[in-house]
């Protein structure tokens, strides 16, 4: 009875969580979706605790040890979350993925133990047990690299940890997965190496922190995307491991799901995934080539005289990037949209798919700042707008907006699609300093004529802009 | 070759959920907005945190003085937990932020 029990608290599971993702691929449904899912998570887990009977037909045991370890993570889960800023959410995504494929990773490891406990003792023979130990070596891999890598890109998106690129890195790099598939598949072969566990664990440790490294910061929500996808993987490892259905189905589900939500975002940005992954981004003779170009003087332009040009606009296109997030301007941008609004300028926000670190991450921040949905145009109508507006206004973004992606063919990014802004009047580009963005690439776009500069924090420069707009 | 075709016979319920769960995880979110890209990967990242359940199978059938078993499997309860709840809670919280204000 309680078995059959739990088997339907599975079938709630698997099926909350196809109808949950379903939901969450829609604007409209994506919140109550979550929460779907998370229904059947809680129902997947609560049915697991009481009604999970072994084979001989024994109930779970350890219950201090199983709440305490759901109540930390619970609350140290539920604090992350809700104490984040929006900022730094990509972050906190790529550090909970980690921490899910650490515990496919350490599932691996008990299981191995204990099979190979009952291996010793004769209970089962090392033949019988080579498919329970690819699975096993299986998950054990895959976690591993999805926690080193999902560090790596962590500590990347945070800037702690900078790239690291240099010749003959891919060849590194695929002579340790080599040794770490050969490691697993000679454990595999012969189950009763038992101390391999751990040399295999520390290969594909390493193994995902080399595979991450050489990636450009700017590409790293396509790498936590697709670490995600190996952590669903992993996480299905485990339903093979123990016949559960609800891992097995949440697992695959996100690992397919994943693996092209991956692609999509690479079709985003108009790369292909191969491209993300091998071709770091500016670490080679390109960038090199860019920054030895003689690139010619940029102007400034006065707050007077911006929040002049833009009071008699008829239409403000404004583009944001992570500066805008950076600085937590959404608040203060939504404010300098209202008074222009009431000067009878007409506002508008182009957003770039991958502007800021995540897609979709511009939408986020202004949604926040309460901005109307129909001011946000996407990539394409954006494009087909700027000839028709007056003032475009650059709040922190590069890379999005660099001509070089479209003409020239040396540049990292090129290739990738961008908003078009040079066909607008005026360019107004709020930066902090000349440096370049996040791919590390010069953009022409700060030296033509049409453009000027307004240096400085965004978030101190719209303050001051709205003020000015106001006493126009 | 025998071997290969016993595995597939005994676990073929498996690999038909494999191979259908492959599908229905590439068609459910096929026609995703560029919007949502984002919270999608953090729902799916919250739902991967189903490898939990087996890290709590684990911990319950430790035995009281296997003390690496009983360690670890801790230790996955909580990376495992903070996957899920942070997960849903992450999600939660940037799509609070779509909803629309009239």
């Amino acid at each position: 009875m309680q078995s059959h029990l739990l088997t339907l608290c599975y079938l709630i599971g698997s099926i909350t969580f196809i109808i949950g993702l379903k939901m969450l691929s829609n604007p409209a449904s994506a919140r109550k979706g979550n929460l779907v899912a998370a229904f059947g998570m809680a129902i997947a887990i609560l049915g697991t605790i009481f009604l999970y009977t072994s084979e001989t037909g024994e109930h779970l045991g350890n219950y201090p040890w199983i709440f305490g370890g759901l109540l930390v993570g619970g609350v140290v889960g539920t604090l992350a979350a809700k104490k984040v800023k929006m900022t730094a959410m990509p972050e906190m995504v790529s550090l909970f993925n980690g921490m899910g494929g650490a515990c496919a990773a350490l599932i691996s490891v008990v299981e191995f133990n204990h099979l190979s406990k009952e291996i010793a003792e004769g209970v089962v023979s090392a033949g019988d047990v080579q498919p329970t130990v690819l699975i096993i070596v299986l998950g054990l891999i895959i976690g591993s690299v999805s926690f080193a890598g999902s560090m790596i890109a962590w500590g990347k998106l945070n800037g702690k940890v900078k790239d690291l690129s240099f010749t003959g890195q891919n060849i590194l790099n695929l002579l340790v997965l080599a040794i770490t598939l050969a490691a697993g598949a000679y454990l595999v072969y012969d189950p009763t190496q038992h101390m391999l566990v751990y040399v295999i664990l520390g290969l594909a440790l390493v193994y995902g922190v080399f595979f991450v490294m050489p990636i450009g910061g700017a590409d790293m929500p396509v790498v936590i995307s697709l670490l995600n996808s190996f952590t669903g993987v992993a996480a299905a490892c485990g339903g093979f491991l123990y016949d559960n259905k609800v891992m097995l189905t949440g697992g695959i589900l996100v690992g397919a799901a994943g693996t092209l939500l991956t692609i999509l975002m690479c079709k985003a940005m108009n790369r292909s995934l191969q491209n993300v992954l091998i071709g770091s981004f500016g670490g080679h003779k390109s960038a090199a080539g860019a920054s030895g170009k003689d690139q010619g003087a940029y102007k400034e332009i006065s707050l007077a005289d911006a929040a002049m040009v833009m009071s008699y606009a008829n239409k403000v296109m404004v583009v944001p990037g992570y500066g805008l997030a950076v600085a937590q301007a959404q608040h203060v941008c939504h404010e300098l949209e209202k008074i222009l609004e009431e000067k009878g300028v007409e506002v508008k926000y182009a957003i770039h798919p991958v502007a800021g670190r995540m897609p979709g991450h511009m939408n986020v921040l202004l949604a926040e700042a309460d901005v109307p949905y129909e001011k946000l145009l996407e990539m394409e109508q954006a494009n087909d707008e700027f000839k028709t507006c007056d003032v475009v206004l650059i709040l922190g973004a590069n890379d999005v907006v660099n001509p070089a992606a479209k003409n020239d063919p040396a540049s990292p990014i090129y290739g990738m699609p961008i908003l078009e802004v040079e066909f607008a009047k005026t360019v107004i580009v709020n930066k902090r300093s000349m440096k370049p963005g996040y791919a590390g690439i010069e953009n022409d776009l700060f030296f033509q004529p049409k453009t000027s500069m307004l240096f400085g924090d965004a978030k101190k420069v719209l303050q001051d802009l709205c003020a000015e707009v106001k006493s126009v | 070759m025998e071997n290969i075709l016993n595995f597939i016979s005994s676990n073929q319920q498996i690999i038909y959920i494999v191979i259908l769960m492959i599908f229905v995880g590439i068609e459910v979110i096929g026609r995703v907005p560029s919007v949502l890209h984002t919270p999608l990967m953090s729902g799916a990242n919250a739902i991967h945190g189903v490898v939990v359940i087996g890290a709590i199978i684990i911990m319950g059938k430790a035995e009281a003085d296997n003390y690496l078993a009983l360690i670890l499997g801790f230790l996955a309860v909580i990376l495992g937990t903070i996957n899920v709840v942070g997960g849903f809670v992450v999600t939660d919280r940037m799509l609070e932020m779509f909803k629309k204000k009239k």
